[in-house]
């Protein structure tokens, strides 16, 4: 898929201007690899250098923007996704290493935000600018995974991991625990 | 095309249609700097138009502010919405192109800082809403043959309800275009408000818990390349070689070019560019910076504070009450320099071509933007358009425009769209920070404890020196000293001087800007003074605002709902502070407990008193106290910009710490009812808990706190 065909030039005559094709035609046959995961709950496929992070290859080789970059150290949580329901930091997960997993980001959680913790951070109104949000969610989504009715302690042990810079994790708290309550309901009400 | 006119102080409304039917309604207003005026032909209108309300009933708002996180998209749809009579559900927004119609009023510029946006949209938009509300009437009742009078518009649509007639706005707005704009619209009364003082939910919450909200750094164009630079590790080096054999074998990478700010590395993907950048190797010119250090500041400083500043402020004669007093209180002040780090860390998309260009970025300065682009690409502004995108994060970082300018210079070098993206540590190290500063005070107390005299001199580098170059007049940046010169304590002999000091550390805006350091100094000063005089710190407070009301209302509020005088859980204690910034005020108390020996400090509530006069979204002033708060209090506890051989020494979240989850006091807000102008609410909040923190553990330890971050050591 990098091979630069001439109709391709044709079809992008800037960058035919401006790039050094001899680069990718090297790397082309050296450093990409394919490898496959589940994503979102279909199988996707991607030619990529296996040391580039999910992160990256969600962002620019899938143009799924929802996972965010924030410090490519996992140290703020904004790139949290699910891989095979563990919530992890796609910032410093190498592609290679989910090959075969199950990927579940923000935007499988649901096609209208209508996954009780979506809905639970409407009702509260937690976003403010709304960038590290993703992540706050997929954490949250994990939690509840695992703790259906997290105590206060709980959440503070798995939402630590994930920086707000505009403060909104008061309301964080209060969602979660309105979405096990919501979690709690249709549990009943199914069994 | 647009013919200047000399207007007055009002909005300017004009009404337009275009070849789809919609009724469109623009304004113009008068800057600070300039008096521009509305478009008497109809295309301008067209083309930058506020409102536009269609045939099919969908109100759409265009919104000149950039949304980082202040809810402004929300607060201006419900200004539009109250005096519209909208239906809430019909109401569409979308960011406006850079165009001087869109200047905020308050700068003469378009941008969004200084807690702005509804002190300067208030009036134009409640007042667009009202004349557009008349016109639609207007055009009903001239259908039905009725008089206006007896119709009311509600819910998007005008009703005569002796007849039970209605029209949607939509089957309305070919006849209301047709109408005169009315010049003073009948504005509602505040007792009829349905949206206006409401807790209506942010209208961007849906988009930013689906991942579909799209920041700068999501922009995604056609053969878009991404790019990542290498730029001095020393403010104001410069490149002086480089190799890049290494950095075009990694994977993905296109191009290696060299720019005004660094060496950027252009990739098919930000990963390569960035695993390109690391593998420069670049010999850097470190010029006059490299030898600066934090140290050397803090002695500089420390030196010029021995010299008489220029002065801010003289009331009565300092120096004659101090050599009165019964007792005298000294102390020398001192803040670090911080980092915004917004969690969206630094970009900027942007396509430029032989005759135009665009820029897609999370942008707080559109009119800068617009320059920037212009200047760099060799096209004139009107050739430039900008598209703001949501800004992952503002607090007076995007009001720069570096990112800006490298997104340009490297589209214009490579030729097709660029996208720069800034890792965490090129965010950190080259910030436009708040300034370190220090300030040495002397105060005077009579026999009975209350102040005769007081004396602070500021030494610090200035903001507007570099971002409005011309602007600094006599030596006094007003952005130095706000904060400590304008505090309202009637002490009846009162001296302030500055001394600008500049370091070769770029200083910008970080939210509340000098009250973010002021308010902290001047605040604990005060209970330095309480203190030797003997009185409890909220008393001396109050009788020292006998004369300002606003400013005794919120200090007595947040004194009554903290408590504050009942017992406390053992081991805890309790500050306040109160600082006036942006035309607001807000005290916070704060109740802490620490640890002498780990020098950990735990806050465990926040009770803040907030007066902002009218408001749109109590909500919204609850976030934002909410988030000021954090901000605040991170920087507080843990933050501090150190400098070493010219060089940032933090990098990422390890070193530069921010408040979690697990550290989150419980923050109470409540809000003065009033019906006073409009004030600030991005940034008010900001300024009082670090001195309300420090207070209290002055409370505990008799020992003030005069430097921040908290450290261990000033804990005993």
């Amino acid at each position: 898929m990098r091979e630069k065909s001439s109709p391709a030039i044709c079809e992008f005559p800037r960058i035919f201007i401006h790039a050094d094709l001899l680069y990718d035609r090297r790397l082309a046959s050296e450093g990409f690899m394919a490898i496959s995961f589940t994503l979102n709950g279909k199988l996707q496929t991607v030619n990529v250098t296996p040391d580039m992070p999910l992160l990256w290859v969600l962002r620019d080789t899938l143009n799924m923007t929802g996972t965010k970059f924030g410090c490519g150290m996992a140290l703020c949580g904004a790139c949290t996704v699910h891989i095979n329901g563990e919530a992890a930091r796609s910032c410093i997960t190498p592609v290679s290493s989910v090959a075969g997993k199950k990927i579940t980001t923000i935007e499988g959680l649901s096609s209208d935000g209508s996954h009780p913790v979506q809905q639970a951070w409407i009702e509260e109104d937690v976003p403010q600018c709304g960038y590290c949000q993703s992540g706050q969610i997929m954490s949250a989504v994990a939690l509840l995974a695992k703790k259906s009715n997290p105590t206060d302690a709980e959440i503070d042990d798995a939402m630590s991991g994930n920086i707000c810079r505009c403060g909104t994790y008061q309301r964080i708290r209060k969602a979660i625990h309105r979405a096990a309550g919501t979690h709690a309901g249709k549990a009943k009400s199914a069994a | 095309m647009a013919t200047k006119i000399l207007l007055d102080r009002r909005a300017f409304l004009k009404s337009s249609t275009v070849s789809g039917g919609a009724l469109l309604l623009g304004f113009y207003l008068p800057g600070k700097f300039e008096a521009l005026a509305a478009t008497p032909s109809a295309e301008p209108v067209a083309a930058n138009a506020w409102v536009r309300i269609a045939p099919d009933n969908t109100v759409t708002l265009m919104i000149d502010k950039s949304e980082m996180g202040q809810g402004v998209v929300t607060s201006l749809a419900m200004l539009l919405a109250e005096e519209l009579e909208l239906d809430w559900k019909k109401i569409k927004t979308e960011f406006a192109p850079a165009a001087p119609q869109y200047n905020n009023p308050l700068f003469g510029l378009q941008g969004t800082g200084g807690s702005t946006s509804i002190r300067a949209s208030w009036g134009p938009l409640t007042k667009a809403g009202a004349a557009a509300r008349e016109m639609l009437v207007a055009a009903a009742a001239k259908r039905w043959g009725v008089e206006a009078g007896t119709c009311r518009a509600e819910n998007g649509a005008v009703i005569h309800a002796p007849s039970k007639k209605n029209l949607t706005y939509g089957t309305l707005v070919e006849d209301a275009v047709k109408l005169p704009v009315p010049d003073k619209p009948a504005l509602k009364d505040p007792k009829d408000y349905k949206f206006i003082g409401k807790p209506i939910k942010r209208l961007d919450t849906p988009v930013k818990t689906t991942g579909k909200a799209s920041f700068g750094i999501d922009v995604r164009l056609p053969n878009m390349q991404h790019a990542a630079v290498a730029r001095c590790p020393v403010f104001g080096g410069k490149v002086k070689s480089f190799d890049a054999e290494k950095a075009k074998t990694i994977p993905g990478v296109k191009q290696i070019v060299q720019i005004s700010s660094g060496v950027a590395v252009v990739a098919d993907n930000t990963w390569s560019a960035m695993q390109g950048r690391d593998a420069l190797k670049i010999e850097w010119d470190e010029g006059a910076n490299a030898a600066n250090s934090s140290d050397a500041i803090h002695k500089l400083y420390v030196q010029r504070a021995e010299q008489p500043g220029v002065i801010v402020r003289k009331d009565g004669d300092v120096e004659v009450a101090l050599a009165g007093a019964a007792r005298k209180i000294e102390a020398a002040y001192e803040v670090p320099f911080l980092a915004h780090a917004t969690m969206e860390p630094m970009n900027c998309a942007a396509d430029v071509r032989a005759n135009g260009c665009d820029i897609y970025a999370p942008t707080q300065f559109q009119t800068f933007t617009q320059g920037t682009g212009a200047r760099i690409a060799g096209l004139k502004p009107e050739q430039v358009r900008v598209h703001t995108t949501y800004l992952g994060g503002g607090f007076g970082r995007r009001a720069e425009q570096d990112f800006i300018a490298e997104a340009v210079e490297l589209s214009k070098a490579v030729g097709t769209p660029v996208q720069v993206t800034w890792s965490r540590e090129d965010d950190m190290q080259h910030d436009f920070y708040r300034p370190a500063a220090y300030t040495k005070f002397v105060a005077g107390l009579d026999v009975d404890g209350w102040p005769v005299a007081w004396k602070s001199r500021i030494v610090g580098p200035s903001i507007m020196n570099r971002f409005f170059p011309g602007s600094v007049q006599n030596g006094i940046d007003q952005t130095s000293v706000e904060g400590a010169s304008d505090i309202k304590y009637a002490i009846p002999n009162f001296f302030t001087d500055y001394l600008l000091t500049e370091v070769g550390v770029p200083v910008g805006f970080w939210r509340s800007v000098g009250n973010s350091h002021n308010g902290y100094i001047t605040e604990c000063f005060i209970d330095e003074l309480a203190k030797a005089g003997g009185k409890d710190p909220v008393e001396f407070r109050r009788k020292l605002l006998a004369n300002a009301p606003r400013h005794r209302g919120v200090l007595e509020l947040a004194a009554e709902k903290s408590g504050w005088g009942k017992p406390l859980p053992a081991g805890h204690t309790r500050g306040i502070a109160m600082v006036e910034s942006f035309a607001s005020y807000v005290a916070e108390v704060a109740e802490v407990s620490f640890n002498r020996t780990s020098g950990e400090v735990r806050v465990h509530r926040v009770v803040c008193a907030v007066d902002c006069g009218r408001y749109v979204n109590p909500d919204t002033i609850r976030a934002q106290m909410e988030g000021a708060i954090v901000y605040g209090l991170t920087a507080a506890l843990k933050g501090q910009i150190t400098i070493s051989k010219g060089r940032v020494e933090q990098g990422n979240f390890n070193d530069y710490e921010m408040l979690r989850l697990n550290e989150m006091p419980e923050i109470e807000v409540h809000i003065v009812q009033n019906n006073e102008a409009p004030g600030g609410a991005g940034e008010p909040g900001t300024p009082p808990i670090a001195p309300a923190v420090c207070n209290a553990i002055f409370a505990a330890t008799g020992k003030p706190i005069r430097r921040l971050p908290i450290h261990a050591e000033d804990l005993a």
